[in-house]
């Protein structure tokens, strides 16, 4: 035993890791699966299989509520992708190209507070705080729905943009200065663009996040609004149809496809630099 | 052309009345540079004054952290000194920003944009300058005709080598004629060969743009080939300026003279010093011997003094009466092109002779053997610490 050399830790040979390993992966997408096995049921049932069909995609398709909701959502997530994108971009500009100054670390706990804070309390502050407004504007409009998604996409755009800003080669800069670029032409002709794969996966993973959130806009949305999780959880409260199984569908595959698009875009990123 | 008066000296800024042939490119006056505050601060640079005159190869040379890389941002404005001022041409640039100046930079990382082919790389500078197109692409052509890269035009800087990274970083720096070309270790990251082709390289661009190049370098043998004139820095001081054969047969301090070549340090007593003609010493070596050595600039009391021979400026001979040094040869070392022989001196110390190999021919002397040292006439620097 002696003669053996020590193997470094590998958790990969303790023993039942496979098992816990296969049991994760099957809670985790067995019900997705079923999920979407059951949107081509021919049935009513979202448990009993009676054959395959097209049936709830096309009902989804012409239920004017499912596409009012849908345009809802893309309404808000756009909206709230793009204004997170841009605070979230300068705020990294501002946490990464500056002198380091006194209360840096407050700003960073500050940008990705609604990380750390419970959903659900945003959820009710806004919901007093937006209600206040309401009874003073009487504004009843999207605007709520969009600052809020807003405020919670901040911090996932922040992210992949700073992490871009932090491997950037500062000599870059500098050169740029050097061949005669001022601040700004520097900034637009060299900082931006090596920047923009962070910031578009930045505006992607804030889309995805605001596309998906239910606590929040079930608390700030005004009556009658719904976005397409909203609507799904009201629908959810009444009957079950496999409509949702199909709108549930669509819906993974829009957010499977733009995470993907973030990979790759961050996997071209990294390789350039 | 009037800048600022930063340190408020009465000479004259703007340079238009001046003779500017004989003015200098860069003149660098009593320039401080401290980083940090308090006890935890450090003086980068500590009074250096140089002038850099028009159309020179000016090295900077020292070991890391000697305060030259500091010294060339300081001139590119990266950096602003803490005191003193710096002139281009004559008007002051000590507090202007990098892109007010005509000055590029070769990066040590070389810095090319990744985001740009490298024709766009090149014309990067006069584009910024709001030149027009067809005046950026002329140029850009010209450029690459220099560094010899007209296939590379439209190719990404990813994708090509090392050595024709350092080229597009060379032409893109010459591409908007600055006044002076700054190049920060640029050669450090090749390989031995292409070091050797690109230091043949860069004299050339020198001698074909006539532009002013400050080089920084911590290896002493690419400052001797290539410079005009050499400042050899450590801590953040200026200790000589010179050229390459001054620096190397005159050194004047014991760093300079350590830090550049090989070099034999003798204890000795300086006996007098004749001020006239050449500068020349009469001095008392610990053997007892007396020989003339050259002065260093400044004065130099009489009494106790370091001199140094380099070692290829000395003969070893058996023993003999009128040998300048004698000893025991320690160690022989044979190098091909010449032999060093390891001496230990009998008045205490070691020697070391470098003497030239002929074919098929020993040079005579084993270990073991007593010797005799034979310093040759005029060899002998006088140092000033």
């Amino acid at each position: 035993m002696a003669d053996i050399p020590a193997k470094r830790f590998s958790i990969k040979r303790q023993t039942g890791f496979g098992f816990v390993a296969l049991c994760c992966f099957v809670l985790l997408y067995t019900p997705i699966l079923i999920l979407v096995f059951y949107s081509f049921n021919a049935g009513t049932s979202i448990a009993i299989w009676e054959g395959f069909s097209w049936r709830w995609y096309e009902a989804a398709w012409q239920n004017e509520r499912v596409l009012e909701a849908s345009i809802t959502s893309l309404k808000v997530a756009s909206s709230a992708a793009f204004l997170a994108t841009i605070c979230a971009t300068l705020a990294a500009l501002a946490t990464t190209r500056t002198e380091p100054y006194r209360g840096i670390t407050a700003i960073y706990a500050a940008i990705n507070q609604p990380l750390m804070v419970p959903e659900i309390v945003t959820a009710v502050a806004l919901l007093i705080f937006f209600a206040m407004i309401k009874i003073y504007t009487g504004y009843q409009g999207l605007a709520y729905l969009i600052i809020a998604h807003t405020a919670f996409c901040i911090p996932f755009a922040y992210l992949p943009i700073r992490a871009r800003l932090e491997n950037m080669d500062l000599s870059l800069e500098r050169a740029a200065a050097d061949l005669y670029a001022g601040p700004w032409q520097t900034f637009r002709h060299v900082t931006l663009p090596l920047m923009a794969p962070g910031i578009l996966a930045g505006a992607m993973l804030a889309f995805v996040i605001s596309l998906d959130d239910v606590v929040i806009t079930e608390f700030v949305k005004s009556g009658g609004q719904d976005t397409l999780p909203t609507y799904m959880l009201g629908q959810l409260r009444r009957i079950i149809t496999p409509e949702i199984n199909a709108i549930s569908t669509v819906f993974l595959a829009i957010s499977v496809a733009v995470v993907t698009v973030f990979f790759l875009l961050n996997r071209k990123g990294s390789s350039a630099s | 052309m009037s800048g600022p008066d930063g340190s408020g000296t009465s000479k004259g800024v703007g340079g238009l009345h001046g003779n500017l042939d004989a003015m200098p490119a860069i003149s660098v006056r009593q320039v401080t540079k401290v980083f940090g505050t308090g006890p935890g601060s450090v003086t980068a640079l500590d009074s250096v004054s140089i002038d850099i005159q028009r159309n020179e190869f000016f090295t900077l040379l020292g070991p890391s952290g000697c305060g030259k890389t500091t010294l060339l941002r300081l001139i590119a404005g990266f950096d602003h000194p803490t005191s003193g001022r710096i002139d281009l041409e004559g008007s002051d640039i000590s507090y202007l920003p990098p892109f007010k100046r005509p000055v590029n930079t070769v990066f040590q990382s070389y810095a090319l944009f990744p985001h740009m082919s490298v024709a766009e790389n090149i014309g990067f500078g006069l584009k910024m300058l709001g030149k027009p197109v067809s005046e950026i692409e002329a140029e850009v052509d010209a450029m690459l005709k220099l560094v010899k890269m007209e296939a590379m035009r439209d190719r990404s800087t990813a994708q090509i080598s090392g050595g024709q990274q350092q080229r597009v970083a060379l032409a893109r720096a010459l591409a908007p004629k600055p006044k002076v070309l700054l190049l920060d270790e640029p050669l450090s990251a090749l390989d031995l060969k292409l070091r050797k082709e690109m230091q043949i390289e860069l004299k050339r661009l020198q001698n074909e743009t006539g532009i002013t190049f400050v080089f920084v370098t911590h290896d002493q043998e690419e400052a001797l080939t290539m410079s005009d004139r050499i400042a050899v820095m450590n801590a953040g001081q200026v200790l000589q300026v010179g050229s390459p054969r001054d620096i190397y047969d005159h050194p004047s301090r014991r760093f300079v003279a350590d830090f550049i070549g090989d070099t034999n340090f003798m204890d000795a007593d300086l006996v007098s010093v004749a001020k006239s003609a050449a500068n020349k010493a009469s001095l008392k070596l610990a053997s007892g011997k007396k020989i003339a050595a050259s002065l260093p600039e400044g004065d130099v009391a009489t009494g106790p003094v370091t001199a140094v021979v380099r070692p290829e400026h000395a003969t070893l001979t058996k023993p003999k009466p009128s040998s300048d040094l004698t000893g025991t040869l320690e160690n022989v070392v044979y190098f091909g092109t010449d032999t060093h022989y390891h001496v230990a001196l009998a008045s205490g110390g070691k020697f070391t002779v470098r003497m030239q190999n002929a074919r098929d021919q020993a040079g005579g002397f084993e270990t073991g053997d007593k010797v005799g040292i034979d310093i040759d006439a005029g060899a002998t620097q006088l140092l000033r610490d």
